[in-house]
């Protein structure tokens, strides 16, 4: 009888290597997009406006994915864009990590009131809509890179929140740490030592999958138009405009589309291939 | 002790929505822009601004302004628009409709999608069809809502264009209805061709919002028939001769499916979050269309109706979900 579970499994660590290969290229295409990008991102040049990618009829060399309504380079567009899907994913799913997963740590670990008021404030939390509550933040805020990642630490902790503190409670109700207690370890140094040890690869798994949201995110807060500045480009921006022109230039659409579609898969294909190695029951 | 339980459990959702109250004005607050210096023409003297001032209450000190908000909030006064001059309820509940419809045409999408996943994968376990069926689930699963709705803007708006992938209604059907549940009251009133029209608009946008919710059914689901496929009673079924599919459908179903209803209970809020985008990008005419607008002309009274209206019917879900599942499951019923 063949194994269903197995093409799962077989191709798990081909798309683990996919993954890491897209990430790695555009980390490489952002870094080093002033070198590599043929065109300068902003340049605008009527006469160059809606060139359609290289293997097409009308194409001009240098343009390899066309160029959108105001003649900008649309492959140059993404690898900039990239930089900023990349910086946002970077710092603000690691700051979202480091708050979500501290409060999640003392409202499991230390219970009482500390958890009582971390948990209410996460059940009031659940009643906005993530989205709704980012776009309004951002409109009070003002845009910019610093609104964005604010916006997204402040819809998006309570998700490290929720599963730290549940894995802290089961840790802390384990036989190793009334041991560490009994051999008189203090409270704070049983919960860095023994209890932060135990959750950190639940946290290095939710991080892979924030980075991904967070890529989302900004996409979507630069769809309409409030993320960073307009003129940087970036991701959600280009697909806004692509949306308008999509009849005349589906290429303007479809790039930026597809860079968006394999960063956030690869972010979350990599946060499953993590959380399988860490999960030993999977194993 | 139901009752007891059932009390707590609104007691906990009243403390829940006074949170809700605190951090929405809380945020308006901070607003830095002046939304009244941006109402006046150019030349309007100190004692105008001071009049417009007051007719909002903007005069009087942040607590006040709190409860004169919240009392008025509770009483259903959301406050006049900035940029209409109309009453935010009105402009509010005129949207809801719009915005259920979709929501709930996309959770049955997701519900009949995800159901025939977890039941074709059941039926076929350990093939290589599970397989696949698993591989695209995963897809389906990590890939949100807003870039689903972009590929099939591509897929059935350009390549293939058979779907309208731009409003709730063709302009020259637009009906005259008592509600503003075009769907429900086109079927009342036997309007079949605006029925027919109203779900080819609605069809993208709620598929968009069903694929994730679908692969997340599709996945617990199967998880759960295929448990229950191992149990004893199952087997005593199969022995008597039933066939896979009857054993599948009339006898594992029912003691697999309690799982998944929780999960779409919860699930269901986080659909409901998603047509704020979705909307957007199906030029939809529903609520979360409206917020953005609304952010965009910093209409800061619309904006707070909209987060408010949100925000309670995500509690009430969530307050439907929990009595639901104290009613279905036998094990808290008798507790």
């Amino acid at each position: 009888m063949l194994d269903g579970r197995s093409l799962v499994k077989r191709t798990a660590g081909l798309r683990l290597w996919l993954s890491a290969g897209w990430l790695t290229a555009l980390v490489i295409g952002a870094v080093f997009a002033p070198w590599i990008a043929p065109q300068d991102p902003l340049m605008q040049d009527l006469f160059t406006s809606r060139l359609p990618p290289f293997w097409m009829d009308g194409a001009e060399p240098g343009y390899w994915l066309g160029t959108d309504s105001l003649g900008r380079d649309v492959l140059s567009r993404i690898l900039y864009g990239g930089r900023v899907a990349l910086i946002v994913a970077l710092i603000a799913g690691t700051a979202t990590a480091l708050i979500g997963a501290t409060l999640g740590l003392i409202a499991g670990y230390y219970r009482g009131w500390a958890d009582m008021v971390i948990s209410r404030l996460v059940d009031i939390w659940m009643a906005f809509p993530p989205v709704l509550f980012a776009i309004l933040l951002i409109a009070v805020m003002g845009t910019g890179l610093t609104s964005v990642v604010v916006a997204i630490i402040v819809i998006d902790w309570t998700r490290f929140a929720r599963v730290v503190r549940a894995e802290a409670m089961a840790q802390g109700a384990m036989d190793y740490v009334a041991s560490a207690q009994i051999a008189g370890r203090g409270r704070m140094s049983t919960l860095l030592t023994e209890i932060l040890p135990n959750v950190l690869s639940t946290i290095t798994v939710l991080l892979t999958l924030e980075m991904g949201i967070a890529v989302i995110v900004e996409a979507i807060l630069s769809f309409v138009n409030l993320s960073v500045s307009t003129d940087d480009p970036t991701w959600g921006g280009m697909i806004a405009e692509g949306r308008l022109s999509i009849h005349q230039a589906w290429w303007v659409l479809v790039f930026p589309l597809i860079a968006l579609f394999l960063t956030v898969l690869s972010f979350s294909q990599l946060g499953e291939g993590l959380k399988d190695r860490f999960d030993p029951v999977l194993n | 002790m139901f009752l007891r339980r059932l009390l707590t459990r609104i007691a906990t959702t009243l403390v829940t929505l006074l949170g809700v109250a605190v951090i929405v004005f809380a945020v308006i607050r901070i607003v830095p822009g002046d939304p009244v210096a941006m109402m006046l023409p150019p030349g309007a003297t100190e004692a105008d601004i001071a009049r417009l001032n007051a007719f909002y209450g903007l005069d009087k000190s942040i607590p006040e302004q709190f409860f004169i908000w919240l009392g008025g909030v509770v009483q259903g006064d959301f406050g006049t628009s900035i940029t209409t001059r109309q009453p935010v309820l009105g402009l509010v509940l005129s949207r809801l409709p719009a915005t259920l419809e979709l929501s709930v045409m996309a959770l049955v999408i997701a519900v009949v999608l995800g159901g025939l996943v977890a039941l074709t994968g059941t039926r076929l376990r350990y093939t290589r069809t599970e397989g696949a069926l698993d591989v695209a689930n995963g897809m389906a699963l990590s890939v949100p809502d807003f870039l689903w709705g972009l590929v099939l803007i591509l897929l059935f708006g350009v390549l293939w264009p058979v779907f309208t992938i731009s409003g709730r209604v063709s302009p020259n059907l637009v009906p005259e209805f008592a509600t503003s549940f075009f769907l429900f009251e086109s079927v009342l009133r036997l309007r079949f061709d605006l029925w027919l029209d109203l779900v080819q608009h609605m069809l993208m946008p709620a598929l968009a919002l069903a694929i994730p919710l679908a692969a997340i059914i599709g996945q617990l689901l199967k998880q759960s028939l295929k448990e229950t496929m191992h149990l004893d009673y199952v087997t005593l079924a199969r022995t008597k001769g039933y066939s896979e599919n009857h054993v599948i459908l009339r006898e594992a179903l029912r003691n697999a499916v309690l799982p998944t209803l929780t999960l779409i209970g919860v699930q269901f809020t986080f659909l409901i979050g998603g047509t704020v985008i979705i909307e957007r990008l199906f030029s939809y005419e529903g609520l979360g269309n409206m917020a953005i607008d609304a952010v965009i002309n910093r209409d800061l009274p619309l904006i707070q109706g909209i987060v408010l209206l949100f925000a309670l019917l995500f509690t009430l879900v969530n307050l439907a979900v929990d009595l639901l599942y104290a009613v279905l499951n036998p094990r808290l019923r008798h507790a």
